[in-house]
């Protein structure tokens, strides 16, 4: 027997078996949140039901996952097969042809199901580009011992002078309890999300249908006066250093009567083993003006299919997997219905386990309801988005303006010059990229 | 009366070099402490320092999140590969700039060092795409090499002080003896060297590990080394500091142990020459 021939069988018959058992491997790359981190642990669920899909976590921190997903997407990178983006993204890179619409993702998927107002925020051109994994809004959690003993009584829909009125009501500084803890930290995604949806309900706007900047006019020097001044008076020391991570820690510790954030915050502060207030905890919708906007925005965190990706068929399956009904179920048998990711569908809401289990969850479908990305302030704009405005500039002009008006609750400059500068700046990036002459 | 004055300042400048080290060491303490913590202790304010219930459960959340041991042998393959290529190409360098220096030996190595002021964000796309193209992003052959580069300058520049601490006519010396230019580099100039050597290679070693940009930023999943998991248990919606400062207490604990072995070797390499 020839030993050549053999020994070359023997490595393709080796080389075609590895090949048949050789798995697909999906890069994922995700925020590092609660839900994201849950999502992670339960992945061998879908391993089960896919043995030929084997799955790879990149966990970032949301600033970081942004810059590296959108430099990869860029440049054609491929180095994720799925990416976590917001409702930011969705819109600007679908239309950029950098996004795989979802089109494979099973019969039973249930598109329908899928909130409305969520559902339109990752469709373009009537095509679905991302599959929301959690959606949230922003709403006011207040204290109701501080309450009852100011003998206060927090509607389900406050109005801001009725939420300025109470901040100050039960401020009491000496013991550093303070009325109300807001977002002060500069940045598009920090102070910038807090204060755009804030204006929305003032009646302000970013830009008029001709994409003119908006910041000269008197509803933003009402916003700005109006957070400027609630803050000095029943707001934190140093709170234009402050974000979600600050205020939330400073409510858990029992510092704040009230905190406008986002509706993921409720599980975190009602949670015992982290919040020493988590009893004494209650919600309501984000405040009005009486003008028929919420000061609330609308975000969901959702998974996308990169066009660089070779593996969209795989893709899908997962993201179906993980946005699908099913994977409440998983959730709730595994850890209960408390932690299903919420946000997404309207079958959740319909559960009575889930609304027994979270007490959150009717605010939050509300507090969804209310938000209306294509129409999100009072007067007509140009663009989609209610905390930000869905051009590819924002990121950049939103953080500068956030810079001028965190100095100006810092009290570097008045609201005066803060809104002169951010209209100056906006105006001269709105013209460097063509939208206005 | 002498004596006792020589004492007290003794124990004064001891008491002061303590007060500094505990500072310095203050912020890892802070950390390891925070890591065994539970989360909500580790947001509690007034903070407890050692009266809070002990226990290892961020460790096993770590442990379940994340593969530590791949993340570390890639930060071990990644900064001992950038530094020994490193000491590769800045031995000869430096050898010619302190033994036959050249008109503009001056000026090269004030260019060599003015690189690293360039913001390295600067580069970011250019390698990046270099990267992408050659099919390197997520390996450690990129950012060995990019890391290499990076650290170049330092090494070169570290390597020329301490051989010029040389004196010439030892290697002279050799060459009259019939040693090759190789020969003289390896038998003679690198064995006299160890200290300055050893000394660059523990600070380039110690400079790759922390390096947090091109790591970050070059990698996904294969290559990402102890700074993208770290990075993986920060997050701007959730406190979970306890479960971070674990994260942060496994990465800095192999280059914390090397660190404190070498010690010795690192503090006689960064004053070799000082005194003559």
């Amino acid at each position: 027997m020839r030993l050549m021939p053999v020994l070359m069988g023997t490595c393709a018959a080796t080389l075609l078996a590895s090949q048949a058992l050789a798995a697909t491997t999906l890069t994922i790359a995700t925020v590092n949140n609660g839900d994201m981190i849950r999502m992670q642990k339960l992945t061998d669920d879908f391993k089960a039901q896919n043995p030929d899909i084997e799955v790879e976590w990149v966990t970032m921190e949301e600033n970081a996952l942004r810059q590296k997903v959108t430099t990869d997407i860029a440049t054609k990178g491929g180095q994720y097969d799925i990416m976590t983006i917001g409702t930011y993204e969705v819109p600007i890179w679908a239309k950029q042809g950098w996004l795989v619409p979802l089109d494979g993702l099973g019969a039973d998927y249930d598109e329908a199901d899928l909130l409305p107002a969520i559902r339109d925020g990752l469709t373009y051109e009537g095509k679905l580009y991302a599959a929301p994994f959690y959606g949230e809004s922003s709403m006011v959690m207040y204290r109701t011992d501080l309450f009852e003993k100011a003998g206060l009584e927090m509607p389900d829909a406050p109005s801001w002078d009725f939420v300025a009125e109470a901040a100050r009501k039960i401020t009491d500084k000496p013991n550093e309890v303070y009325g109300i803890c807001l977002r002060g930290k500069a940045g598009w995604g920090e102070n910038m999300a807090f204060l755009t949806a804030t204006a929305n309900s003032f009646g302000a706007r970013w830009f008029d249908e001709n994409w003119a900047p908006q910041f000269d006019q008197a509803a933003w020097k009402d916003t700005l006066d109006f957070y400027i001044g609630l803050m000095k008076d029943a707001g934190p020391p140093g709170a234009s250093s402050n974000g979600f991570n600050e205020n939330l820690a400073l409510f858990q510790t029992g510092k704040c009567g009230m905190w406008i954030d986002a509706t993921v915050a409720a599980s975190f502060v009602t949670n015992p083993k982290e919040s020493k207030v988590a009893d004494k905890v209650g919600f309501a919708l984000a405040p009005d003006n009486g003008l028929g906007k919420r000061g609330n925005w609308l975000w969901a965190w959702s998974l996308a299919v990169p066009a660089g990706s070779e593996k969209v068929e795989a893709a899908q399956k997962f993201i179906a997997w993980a946005t699908g009904k099913g994977y409440a179920t998983l959730v709730a048998d595994k850890e209960g219905w408390a932690n299903v990711p919420p946000g997404t569908r309207t079958s959740l809401y319909e559960n009575a386990a889930y609304q027994e289990a979270a007490p959150f969850a009717e605010m939050t479908l509300e507090s969804i309801k209310a938000a209306d990305p294509n129409n999100p302030t009072v007067d007509p704009v140009p663009y989609v988005g209610v905390q930000f405005v869905a051009i590819p500039e924002f990121q950049g002009i939103g953080t500068a303006v956030g810079q001028q008006f965190s100095a100006a609750l810092a009290g570097q400059i008045t609201s005066d010059q803060a809104l002169q500068n951010a209209q100056q700046l906006t105006e001269r990036e709105m013209k460097r990229s063509g939208y206005i002459k | 009366m002498a004596r006792e004055a020589t004492r007290n300042r003794k124990i004064a400048f001891t008491a002061f070099a303590w007060l500094v080290g505990l500072t310095l060491f203050f912020p890892i303490l802070w950390t390891i402490l925070t890591s065994f913590k539970t989360e909500g202790e580790a947001i509690a304010t007034p903070p407890s320092l050692l009266f809070f219930e002990w226990s290892l459960e961020n460790y096993f959340e770590v442990q379940r999140r994340s593969n530590y041991l791949r993340h570390a042998m890639n930060s071990v393959v990644i900064s001992l590969g950038s530094t020994g290529l490193g000491l590769l190409v800045a031995i000869p360098a430096a050898w010619a700039m302190a033994f036959s220096p050249g008109k503009h030996t001056k000026d090269i190595l004030m260019w060599m060092l003015s690189t690293k002021m360039l913001p390295a964000v600067g580069v970011l796309m250019p390698i990046y795409l270099i990267c992408q193209s050659l099919g390197l992003l997520d390996s450690r052959i990129a950012l060995v090499a990019v890391l290499m580069m990076m650290n170049l300058p330092i090494i070169v520049w570290m390597l020329y002080t301490y051989f010029k601490e040389i004196p010439g006519e030892i290697l002279e010396a050799a060459r009259m003896d019939g040693a090759s230019l190789g020969k003289e580099i390896v038998y003679v100039l690198t064995p006299m060297a160890v200290p300055g050597i050893a000394s660059t290679l523990l600070l380039n070693i110690i400079l790759a590990w922390n390096e947090a940009f091109w790591t970050l930023n070059l990698t996904s999943s294969q290559a990402a080394p102890l700074t993208a998991f770290i990075a993986s248990y920060s997050s701007p919606e959730g406190l979970f500091w306890a479960k971070l400062s674990a994260a942060s207490t496994l990465a800095i604990a192999p280059i914390l142990v090397m660190g404190w072995f070498s010690q010795k070797q690192l503090v006689r390499g960064l004053t070799f020459g000082a005194v003559k």
